[in-house]
């Protein structure tokens, strides 16, 4: 198995080596950026893929097969088409606010991307608060979405952004209730030790009822956080024909875009860190020759196989339900899953206390 | 042919409440009239909705500059919006009647084209480039005691800039085409709805006037697109009727069974829409998928997919081809299995069902004063289907059940419509194994001329009762063409049951009502 962590070391002493101390930080940070991005963009490629794929199957169509073998290069071709479109100068809207929008949203969620831990030693931020860290980078790209809305100068946009900021700001609430529960089933924040803990058992299988009861409203209140269907209301094409982005064109709409698929990343890979064990293998007790031949395939695979089973399944959601209300989307929040959240959290604690955990 | 009954206009407003009070309770259709030397006019063509009891009854006036008949728009509360379409062609004013705007063309129009003596000339109705501006006034005029002639008293604001106003069309995905809907809002609760139609007004009835009968065919596919079969079966119903021309059964089945198709067609299509329009995908594409092989039947036998041209006077254009019979049955079949994936899917599924229970409640008083018919009406507990009040073709042979469910909310809405893709089916196949040998088309003269006279025929199409009226004065061209739209009715009820509502319930009552505009705008 790859470790990554004495890749890293092996890279940081030698440009420690060649360079002077603050360089050698300085091109460490460089590195670690461009990788980054690097990722971001070529899963935001896999997944608008994968999602026209994903939601051929489910319309009985076949999606994208012209551009490139079985369509592979449709999504450069879509990149490409954003990229030549005029940027639109809107009338009395807010210059400054509404070029500043689409970056914060992109920010944050290439922010959140980059504390995931893809393997061992491959995350960019490791430290006790982890957790924390992830719920307070995710949380303020609700703030570009509202800039958005109001910076452009168009009621539907605003109302597309006031809807968005009341949904984002709830769901959030029950968010961070399950990470909370999972939380208290670990004791740490750190999430390098979260996922470590789960060599031995998946959380959601160590935390059975709580944890499954944890997972499933994560998953809800997830997809909320990303804006999509069910709950795509901000931008709920057929009333406020496209929300808070209505009027950005180019790239402008191309970076909110890729943001929305990132999201969903984010909320799999979290998912897929808490509940599912990260990048450790499948274990089950007992089977000794089994999870020796697990422990072959690297942990990256393992990671990435389980994001995109979990977003396989947010996509699945998507394209089979209609639309919620916005009165019935808060109601769904503050009536039933906050409480449920809450208590949820409680009944873990006991279990912690107690030692009913598996 | 009809026998129409004139009223003075001294006692017309106390006649009107008397039939109303007689129950007769739907106004199936006002036309205006410009009758030339006898006078503009209006008639009502009335029906009471208990025994189908038809009246026609008709009111002139010769004042031509500011000709004032009263208003019955507080009587049958579809009138408003006849009325306001009265207006807008001949000019006469409906005294008491509370927003006396024009309905379909701009403003600042000149003139009122459907008069007789109107100027059609470019000098006066320049194409104008730049846009119409929003009358922001309604005058309303008074009744006053000899229920005749009354000044302006009133003028109302309709909507106030303190309140939060949007503008959702003519361009937009869920007005299903060049509807207007400008809309106050308190937060996302709607105050007042106020609809503008006439952007794709294309002056049908107007030119009709100049045709010849063989030629005005043409125009009714484009109306409501998606049940052209109907809408041409009704018009070439009323000129054979005028004409006493009697059609082979052969031509009557095909028609029956091409009328059912259609309807399957738009029902299909309405469920697709009403799920796009809620973000249900998926369920839109599987209800295109299956009208595609509809289509493909339709395409084989009339050539079009859309514009069908297919109904001509004395038959149909072309004999239906062999495979027909079997290839119909294939699909009734599949079509059933399709359904119960519809359900699955999208009906059953506890969002929409949460969307759409209890939102946009149209009761059945409201549905037959607004003259709702159709699946609309069905949903709301009124009995209105034309097949089943005025049989015609071979509705009164076959065996089909007319569905009625009571709620008028959106669910039902939508549930009329699939359960009666199953009677639709259920029709076709009574039909389709019998029908007669014979000649698909009765020769006519190429200029056809209809005796002197008034005729009305109707025919159910896909979203409502869709009625032609002829007023003949011998000549090869009709002296006036009136169509009823089946979405006139659908808007002026959307106008009352939005209010209250949210913006997301706006689009779902939009999409459960199922209107077309084309056949709004004419």
């Amino acid at each position: 198995m790859i470790d990554f962590t004495s890749i890293n070391a092996s890279i940081e002493s030698y440009l420690q080596s060649v360079l002077p101390a603050q360089v050698a930080t300085l091109v460490e940070c460089a590195l670690i950026a461009v990788c980054a991005i690097a990722a971001y963009l070529v899963f935001a490629i896999v997944m608008i893929y994968m999602e026209r794929k994903v939601c051929a199957a489910f319309q009985c169509r076949i999606g994208p097969d012209r551009v490139g073998f079985l369509g592979l290069l449709q999504v450069f071709a879509d990149v490409f088409k954003m990229l030549i479109k005029e940027i639109i100068d809107i009338k009395d809207s807010d210059r400054a606010l509404y070029t500043l929008a689409p970056f914060l949203v992109v920010m944050s969620s290439l922010i959140t991307f980059s504390c995931l831990p893809f393997d061992n030693g491959l995350q960019v931020l490791d430290f006790n608060i982890g957790v924390f860290f992830i719920m307070a980078a995710s949380s303020f790209g609700v703030l570009g979405i509202l800039l958005a809305g109001w910076s452009s100068n168009n009621k539907f946009s605003m109302i597309g952004a006031i809807r968005s900021g009341g949904q984002m700001i709830s769901y959030e609430l029950s968010m961070s209730l399950c990470i909370l529960t999972l939380v208290v089933l670990s004791g740490t924040m750190r999430v390098s030790e979260i996922v470590e803990m789960q060599r031995e058992g998946w959380f959601i299988v160590r935390g059975h009822i709580p944890a499954i009861i944890a997972f499933l409203i994560y998953l809800i209140a997830g997809n909320a956080e990303t804006n999509r269907a069910p709950f795509d209301l901000p931008e709920a094409e057929s009333e406020l024909t496209a929300g808070f982005h209505t009027e950005y064109s180019g790239m402008g709409f191309g970076l909110f875009y890729v943001a929305e698929f990132m999201n969903l990343f984010i909320i799999a890979g979290i998912a897929t860190t808490l509940f599912l064990g990260g990048w450790t293998p499948l274990y089950i007790p007992g089977l000794d020759g089994f999870n020796a031949a697990m422990e072959w395939i690297p942990g990256i695979v393992w990671f990435l196989g389980k994001v995109f089973f979990v977003i396989w399944l947010l996509m699945w959601v998507r394209w089979t339900f209609p639309r919620l209300r916005i009165d019935q989307v808060l109601v769904l929040e503050w009536k039933y899953l906050v409480p449920i959240g809450l208590l949820n959290l409680l009944i873990m604690t006991v279990c912690v206390v107690m030692g009913w955990t598996l | 042919m009809m026998d129409i009954e004139y009223i003075d206009i001294k006692s017309f407003r106390q006649t009107m409440l008397d039939r109303r009070a007689a129950g007769m309770d739907f106004l199936r259709e006002m036309i205006g009239m410009d009758w030339e030397a006898e006078g503009l006019g209006v008639i009502y063509i009335l029906e009471n909705s208990a025994t189908h009891d038809v009246e026609e009854l008709a009111v002139r006036i010769t004042e031509r500059d500011r000709p004032q008949i009263p208003t019955v728009s507080d009587i049958w509360q579809i009138a408003e919006m006849y009325e306001r379409e009265v207006y807008d062609f001949y000019g006469i004013e409906f005294a008491g009647h509370p927003d006396m705007r024009r309905l379909f063309l701009r403003n600042d129009w000149v003139g009122f084209p459907l008069r007789k003596d109107y100027d059609p000339s470019e000098t006066i109705n320049p194409v104008r480039l730049e846009s119409e501006k929003n009358e922001e006034i309604v005058r309303e005029y008074d009744i006053a005691e000899d229920k005749q002639l009354a000044e302006l008293v009133e003028k109302m604001k309709i909507l106030h800039y303190d309140q939060f106003v949007i503008n959702i069309g003519p361009q937009h995905p869920a007005t299903h085409g060049v509807l207007r809907f400008r809309l106050s809002l308190e937060g996302e609760v709607l105050r007042k709805v106020d609809i503008h139609c006439g952007y794709i007004h294309r002056g049908i009835e107007k030119m009709c006037e100049s045709r010849t009968y063989p030629q005005t065919l043409a125009f009714t596919d484009r109306l409501d697109y998606l049940s052209a079969h109907q809408n041409r079966h009704a018009l070439c119903m009323c000129i054979e009727k005028a004409m006493g021309l009697e059609v082979t059964g052969r031509v009557q089945y095909i028609r029956t069974i091409m009328d059912e198709l259609q309807r399957i067609d738009s029902h299909l299509l309405m469920f697709s829409c009403m799920a796009m329009d809620m973000g249900a995908i998926t369920s839109f594409i599987y209800g295109f998928r299956d009208r595609e092989k509809l289509l493909d039947i339709m395409e084989e036998v009339t050539g079009g997919r859309l514009i069908q041209n297919y109904n001509v006077i004395g038959g149909v254009q072309a004999d239906i081809t062999p495979g027909f019979a079997a290839k119909v049955k294939e699909y009734c079949n599949d079509q059933k299995k399709r359904l119960k994936e519809y359900y699955d899917v999208f009906v059953n599924n506890i969002i929409f069902r949460n969307r759409s229970i209890g939102v946009g409640i149209l009761s059945r008083e409201d549905a037959i004063s607004f003259g709702t018919t159709g699946g609309t009406g069905r949903a709301s507990g009124w009995a209105c289907d034309v097949r089943k009040r005025h049989p015609y073709a071979l509705y009164d042979k076959v065996e089909f059940k007319e569905i009625i469910h009571t709620g008028g909310d959106c669910y039902d809405r939508l549930l009329v419509r699939l359960e009666e893709i199953v009677e639709s089916i259920h029709i076709i196949e009574q039909l389709i194994d019998n029908i007669p040998e014979g000649d698909f088309k009765t020769k006519t003269k190429p200029i056809i001329k209809l005796p002197e006279g008034r005729f009305y025929a109707a025919v159910e199409g896909s979203r409502g009762e869709f009625g032609v009226f002829i007023e003949s004065h011998g000549e090869k061209t009709p002296y006036r063409l009136k169509f009823r739209p089946m979405g006139l009715p659908l808007i002026a009820a959307a106008q009352n049951i939005m209010k209250g509502h949210k913006v997301a319930d706006m689009i779902t009552i939009g999409a459960s009502l199922d209107y077309v505009i084309p056949d709004i705008d004419r």
